[in-house]
């Protein structure tokens, strides 16, 4: 096994506004992000030889990315993996240009989850027995907090707090992502005091439910020396699903074991011993504050139960040792669940361009995206890694 | 000779009282929670008359209510499949009238005095709802009462009937109708209980060549405290006689009222004696039991005392009426319309959704909840023995409170409970109370309903905090 380490490119991204688009339908999302993309790599819709498009519930088929962007008779897939749809969109494209099939592919991830009427996540399930408990996915990750916070002996107020600063670091960053859904510092005691959702987890600690689109133009390193400099190169996809950590007695709601074995594939394709250390930024899946604890954890940034020391330190801001979310995260700039993957590659590629503006890290060369789909016990996690050129 | 050898109650946690808001009485009645309806109440109180016994054992299920969720499906191969009885059993839903609960009785004594059947299990349930605020409402209460009926090991063997059927309209429902309706009581009470009542236990008397003397304790259907006191008079009874009718705890719980006050009866029996259960309804049964030398030593689940004991006052009666769609409440603007269960899919899961078997691996012994046709330790293929977790001990490992899922018992305490023989499910809690939710939390499944949507009545099973006696 080779790995996909250097083997294949980034030369163009973009990424719609998030947000309530009442205006805007799903291929109008899709039109924004892949002519951004063009744009910034430097194509036409002509020059894409094949396609790959994430969703979860605004399409079924490839055929609407055809009709939006008019794309000629191409090979298009439609992916999808739960929420982390975009990033095995990604990562199938990026299979298909290292295999050697093609030289300049597209990836794009699109959902519009706000034409359903309701506030929280409304996406319809197929009919069967019906007899699962209604667990909507605040609640499912309150099960987490809840055995976190028993576990390791946290009181409710000390894991509000921890909580807490993870939401407001994220909504400082998101002030600064003019793309972002939200863009409005909340404090720590707004977030610890807010309206209960799922106890312990309150309404500052759920993400955005977003309308939005992100596109990736992939190729190989070869080529991307044509088109420009600044390319950003892959360095590692790691894909993990497990489905019955729910049956397990022994399982402990504490720990993913999805992202620690997406992440421990993807740092030894990239030949990472020693993630804290080596990665420079990390864009992880903060659907809810208490996922984005448990993650520091699980991608091996923090000690089993520790986490909450790191973030009273600051680690993870945009300051920190480990700046993570540095453009509001899925807290701030919202969560189309099929487009969330991209978005991070987005963040991470304009980050290592040295293109983020007001949020611009010093010099990163190595960066990390993290997606998780699914629910405590039963999930799809992606990693990937992304360096600058050598 | 034919008699009772095993007895069982259930009353519903929850009642209205002096501290419920808005309940303009002083006495408690007991209510069914949102997700109780005669179906469930006639689970728990299977299992609570089961109490481990064999259920292979039970060669029929009579099922007794006014308040059967379908008008044309049986109620009582759901209650069947929910016990994990037998599929080579003789079942019937005897409905429509008050006394169908001694009816069922009586039909189960004469198939094992027949020897059709060895053990039949005979489920009184009925949840009957008074209008708003009516004396109906105020006077009634939910639970159910549970009897096996064999020849072998008979705490109480039967000692005669007597039936007298006369159409009679005092009380009444029309297909459609919500609530009880009836005619002008004076009426009902001097040409209907006292006249029907006092023929039928007479009736039974002269046929038997007993006295009324000779009677330990009478369990007798009326509906109301005041009323009951006069017409056990009537009949020619003393107080001492009377079985507590449990007025002011419990309430007229229809079908099942006579037998629940019978079941309390045996709950403090003692040999050789004559116990007296006179139901009421287009009629009236009479069914005479004779304590046996038995009835010392057996053991029994909790019981209508034991269930009595350990109940909940609601903090205002608006909550009970939002549980009986008395008071609407909107429930569509936080999410979307639920869908039709697919018929097919939940054939295909009764195992695990109704009998609540999980796996028990055969190569490595894990339990899992539903059974795996891999096991999720071993990856042994197609290798397993059911198990039924529904009658198991569990203990909370984690849980949430939801307070967007949408339901009427906000916040929905979903908890992820752990088995004591090992297997491990998510599902709802429901007869809790917020604070008593907490990781440790000894609880018990019990079944309930999920919903009701394309006219099926959705069944599955939840956690409940265990409802031991105090």
């Amino acid at each position: 096994m080779s790995g996909i380490k250097d083997r294949v490119a980034v030369i163009g991204m973009g990424c719609s506004k998030f947000g309530e688009r009442w205006d805007s339908s799903s291929s109008d999302l899709l039109v924004e992000a892949a002519h951004e993309a063009f744009a910034d790599a430097g194509i036409e819709g002509k020059d894409v030889q094949a396609a790959w498009l994430g969703t979860v519930a605004s399409f079924r088929t490839g055929q609407p990315l055809a009709a939006a962007l008019k794309l000629d008779y191409i090979p298009i897939t439609r992916v999808e993996n739960a929420c982390a749809t975009a990033t095995d969109a990604f990562r199938n494209a990026c299979y298909a240009v290292a295999a050697g099939i093609y030289d300049i592919v597209l990836a794009v991830g699109v959902e519009k989850l706000k034409d359903s009427g309701f506030s929280g996540l409304a996406v319809a399930e197929a009919a069967g027995a019906d007899v699962n408990p209604p667990v909507p996915p605040p609640s499912q990750f309150a099960l987490a907090a809840t055995r976190y916070f028993h576990e390791h002996g946290i009181s409710y107020e000390d894991g509000k707090m921890t909580l807490a600063q993870i939401a407001s670091k994220n909504h400082h960053n998101g002030t600064m992502s003019p793309k972002a859904h939200f863009q409005r510092e909340v404090s720590v005691e707004q977030v610890a005091n807010a309206p209960m959702v799922a106890w312990p987890l309150g309404l500052y600690d759920c993400c955005g439910v977003s309308d939005g689109a992100a596109a990736a133009i992939i190729t190989t390193p070869e080529i991307a020396k044509t088109f420009r400099d600044d390319y950003v190169l892959v360095k590692g996809l790691g894909l993990s699903v497990g489905a019955y950590g729910i049956m397990r007695s022994d399982w402990d709601f504490t720990h993913f074991p999805e992202t620690v074995r997406a992440s421990q594939a993807a740092y030894q394709e990239a030949g990472i011993s020693d993630p804290r250390k080596a990665i420079d930024m990390a864009m992880v899946h903060d659907c809810f504050t208490i996922t984005e604890l448990i993650i520091y954890e699980d991608l091996g940034f923090s000690p089993k139960g520790r986490a909450s020391e790191d973030v009273a330190a600051g680690t993870f801001t945009l300051e920190g040792e480990v700046p993570v979310n540095t453009d509001g995260g899925l807290k701030c700039f919202g969560h189309p669940i099929g487009a969330s993957g991209i978005r991070m590659i987005y963040e991470v590629y304009k980050q290592l361009q040295g293109k983020a503006g007001g949020r611009q890290l010093k010099d990163p060369t190595l960066g990390l995206t993290h997606n998780l789909g699914g629910r405590p016990g039963s999930f799809t996690c992606s990693v990937a890694l992304f360096g600058t050129r050598d | 000779m034919a008699g009772i050898s095993s007895f069982g109650a259930y009353v519903p946690r929850y009642r209205l009282g002096s501290e419920s808001v808005g309940w303009e009485s002083a006495g408690q009645r007991s209510v069914a929670n949102f997700d109780e309806d005669s179906v469930s109440m006639a689970v728990a109180a299977g299992i609570d008359c089961l109490n481990g016994r064999g259920r292979n054992l039970i060669d029929g299920l009579l099922f007794a209510t006014t308040t059967p969720p379908y008008a044309e499906k049986q109620c009582a191969s759901i209650i069947a499949t929910a016990l994990d009885l037998r599929r080579d059993i003789f079942t019937a839903d005897i409905t429509d009238v008050l006394r169908a609960g001694t009816t069922a009785m009586k039909s189960a004594l004469d198939s094992v005095t027949a020897g059709s059947a060895k053990n039949v299990l005979v489920i009184a349930s009925d949840s009957r709802q008074g209008a708003p605020k009516g004396e109906a409402e105020r006077n009634s209460g939910d639970g159910a009462a549970a009897f096996i009926i064999s020849n072998e090991d008979v705490i109480a063997e039967q000692a005669g009937s007597y039936t007298i059927t006369e159409n009679m309209m005092d009380t009444w429902r029309s297909a459609g109708d919500q609530f009880v309706r009836s005619w002008e009581d004076r009426f009902a009470i001097e040409e209907g209980l006292e006249r029907i009542l006092g023929e039928a236990v007479s009736g039974y008397m002269k046929k038997e060549g007993l006295v009324v003397t000779d009677v330990a304790k009478l369990a007798l259907y009326c509906p109301d405290a005041r009323r009951h006191g006069q017409l056990a008079g009537h009949l020619g009874f003393q107080p001492e006689q009377v079985q507590d009718p449990l007025f002011g705890r419990l309430g007229n719980t229809g079908v099942a009222f006579p037998l629940m006050l019978l079941a309390s009866a045996l709950e403090d029996g003692s040999p050789d004696q004559l116990l007296l259960t006179v139901s009421y309804g287009d009629g009236s049964d009479v069914l005479g039991f004779k304590t046996t030398t038995s009835i010392k030593d057996a053991e029994h689940g909790l019981g209508v005392s034991g269930y009595l004991d350990s109940g909940v006052v609601l903090d205002s009666y608006e909550t009970y009426a939002k549980w009986r769609d008395v008071w609407l409440t909107d429930s569509s603007s936080r999410r979307p319309q639920a869908q039709s269960p697919s018929v097919t899919a939940l054939w295909r899961e009764s195992e695990q959704n109704i009998r609540f078997h999980g796996g028990t691996c055969n190569q490595c012994g894990y339990v899992q909840y539903p059974a795996q046709r891999v096991c999720v330790e071993c990856q042994a293929l197609d290798d397993y023995a059911p198990i039924r977790l529904s009658d198991q001990p569990g203990t909370v490992f984690t849980y949430s409170l939801d307070y967007l899922a949408g339901t009427v018992d906000t916040p929905l305490a979903i908890v992820v409970v752990d088995f004591e023989p090992g297997g491990r499910t998510l599902c709802m809690m429901t007869d809790r109370e917020v604070d008593e939710v907490q990781i440790g939390l000894k609880v018990e499944m019990s079944f309930r309903k999920l919903r009701v949507v394309n006219g099926i009545h959705n069944y599955y099973w939840k956690a409940i905090p265990r409802r031991k006696a105090k």
